[in-house]
């Protein structure tokens, strides 16, 4: 018996999005039904059949009790492990898990904040680090980055390319949230929070939603959309408190990315587009790193060279990600989202021509927990 | 009713004693000789429940550091710093008696005991003579 055994068991057959950028008003489980809703009619699958949740959340301490009331859905098999952002991609795993083994039939993961318009609570601060006033979670990205920089000479206009291409990707995603271009300059040029993070290392703080369906492969064959296959899907954790992580410049990604490759029967190559979770730009060169697209210490030089910009060799973040697209705080759904949009070929100017095989890595906590899920057109089945 | 007294041997409540009495002490496992931060009941390396408080030698190096940026009437910038300790712990902190700027990672430092509203904590200062 291994993880491989789940390879392909399971499909992704709706997605939907609500509440994006800004949702005065609105709770956070307002949007949250709203996107629900989008990605069961996405799916053509009425609430009735839903028998599977799995949710978290800032917000709530019972988040699969108060979001099934919300709902109205009675679940056979409910989860709500949460590791901060990264959770749903890992609830991906559970969620095909338990519809392999028949404990349900059909599969939402959901995800809801009004992080911007609504405010929202913070999560409790480790005792021991909170009394060095640490502005969370910015400063501990920040030690991570100047060890980066310590290390290889990683420098903050490479970090600052980050920024520039996801408002590239931006500008061709009709929902994303900061479409207006932007330079190396401009970032570099922004007011420094925590050094060397300036405030357009940060990902946004909007409100948002999102929601996928899942089923078992057998009936995703007949689905309303193309289904998109979990090939492989592995998460890894280290610590709580920055201070605790074992080398500030190799996440668990490291770990979490071969197991999902392994899982998948894939390596890095055979990926064409990539959703990394950008909560600040420092992310996704460590993420590129330890998901093995380029050796430790180089991913400064390669996006620097352009080359998770549109027209690159390694689409990154391709709806405008965290850094442009959308933040509520849980970036993990929207990389999911995004995934099954583009191996559906429905990313209109975005699109990632020929996009077979997608990326889906959730980061969690401070840079703590992650999650790789490799995704798949029913062409590479 | 008043709530119960907090256990002396309790890890937390010992090395804030600790600290309280002007030494900054930190288990070491009797059995991997792995030292602690943060306190705890069970070595994180190894396992056992046999840890020993003993007294830090303060000695340490900056692993990363940060310039939190404030504005001047608030209180102004400050650092946080991680500190690896030179019997192997790492902890945050921050670095004292220079500006914010001028700590950088590989700096040797040596821990003092200062005071916070919450009682005596450990930070930092460059070492004596140690330079950067």
């Amino acid at each position: 018996m291994s993880a491989s055994d789940l390879r392909c068991k399971a499909a992704f057959v709706g997605a939907g999005l609500a509440g994006m950028g800004l949702a005065p008003g609105y709770t956070h489980l307002d949007i949250l039904g709203e996107a629900v809703a989008a990605a069961l009619e996405d799916a053509g699958i009425d609430k009735s059949e839903v028998d599977g949740l799995f949710t978290a959340n800032m917000d709530n301490i019972l988040p699969t009790l108060v979001v099934g009331e919300y709902l109205g859905i009675r679940p056979k098999v409910a989860l709500g492990t949460n590791t901060g952002g990264n959770s749903f991609v890992d609830h991906a795993l559970w969620a095909a898990m338990a519809l392999e083994q028949g404990l349900c039939n059909v599969a939402v993961i959901c995800y809801g904040s009004v992080a911007r318009t609504g405010g929202s609570a913070a999560p409790d601060q480790p005792p021991y680090e909170m009394r060095y006033r640490p502005r969370e979670p910015i400063s501990s990205y920040a030690f991570a980055a100047a060890r980066h920089m310590h290390e290889y000479g990683t420098t903050r206009e490479d970090l600052a390319s980050v920024a520039v291409s996801a408002r590239k990707w931006a500008a061709k995603n009709p929902l994303a949230f900061a479409r207006d271009p932007l330079s190396v300059e401009d970032v570099l040029a922004s007011r420094m929070i925590s050094d060397p993070l300036s405030l357009l290392d940060c990902c946004l703080v909007t409100d948002g939603a999102g929601a996928v369906v899942m089923v078992r492969a057998d009936r995703a064959r007949d689905a309303r959309q193309s289904p998109v296959y979990l090939l492989g899907c592995a998460t890894a954790q280290t610590h709580r408190q920055i201070s605790q992580m074992p080398d500030l410049t190799v996440t668990p990604a490291a770990e979490s990315g071969p197991r999902a490759f392994q899982m998948a029967g894939l390596k890095p190559a055979d990926v064409d587009v990539l959703q990394l979770y950008d909560a600040f730009t420092i992310n996704v060169l460590l993420f590129l790193e330890d998901l093995g697209f380029c050796k430790k210490g180089e991913a400064g030089a390669l996006v620097a060279g352009g080359a998770i910009a549109p027209g690159g060799d390694l689409p990154v973040n391709t709806n405008g990600g965290g850094l442009a697209c959308v933040h509520p705080g849980m970036y993990g759904i929207f990389t999911l989202v995004e995934g099954i949009t583009q191996l559906r070929g429905a990313g209109g100017e975005r699109q990632v021509e020929g996009a077979e095989v997608a990326l889906c890595h959730g980061n969690g906590g401070l840079l703590s927990c992650q999650t790789t899920a490799l995704l798949g057109a029913a062409s590479v089945l | 009713m008043a709530p119960p007294t907090p256990s002396p041997d309790a890890p937390g409540v010992k090395f804030q004693a600790f600290l309280a009495e002007g030494s900054f002490s930190l288990q070491v496992c009797d059995g991997c000789g792995t030292q602690i931060f943060f306190p705890r009941t069970l070595c994180p390396s190894c396992g056992s429940r046999a840890l020993t408080w003993k007294k830090a030698s303060g000695e340490g190096t900056v692993y990363s550091t940060t310039t939190v940026r404030q504005k001047p009437e608030r209180g102004g910038d400050y650092n946080v710093s991680i500190v690896e300790l030179a019997e192997g712990a790492r902890m945050m902190s921050r670095v004292e008696g220079v500006e914010p700027a001028a700590v950088t990672i590989g700096m040797a430092v040596t821990a003092v005991i200062a005071t916070d509203d919450a009682g005596p904590l450990v930070v930092f200062r460059p070492a004596e003579g140690g330079g950067a």
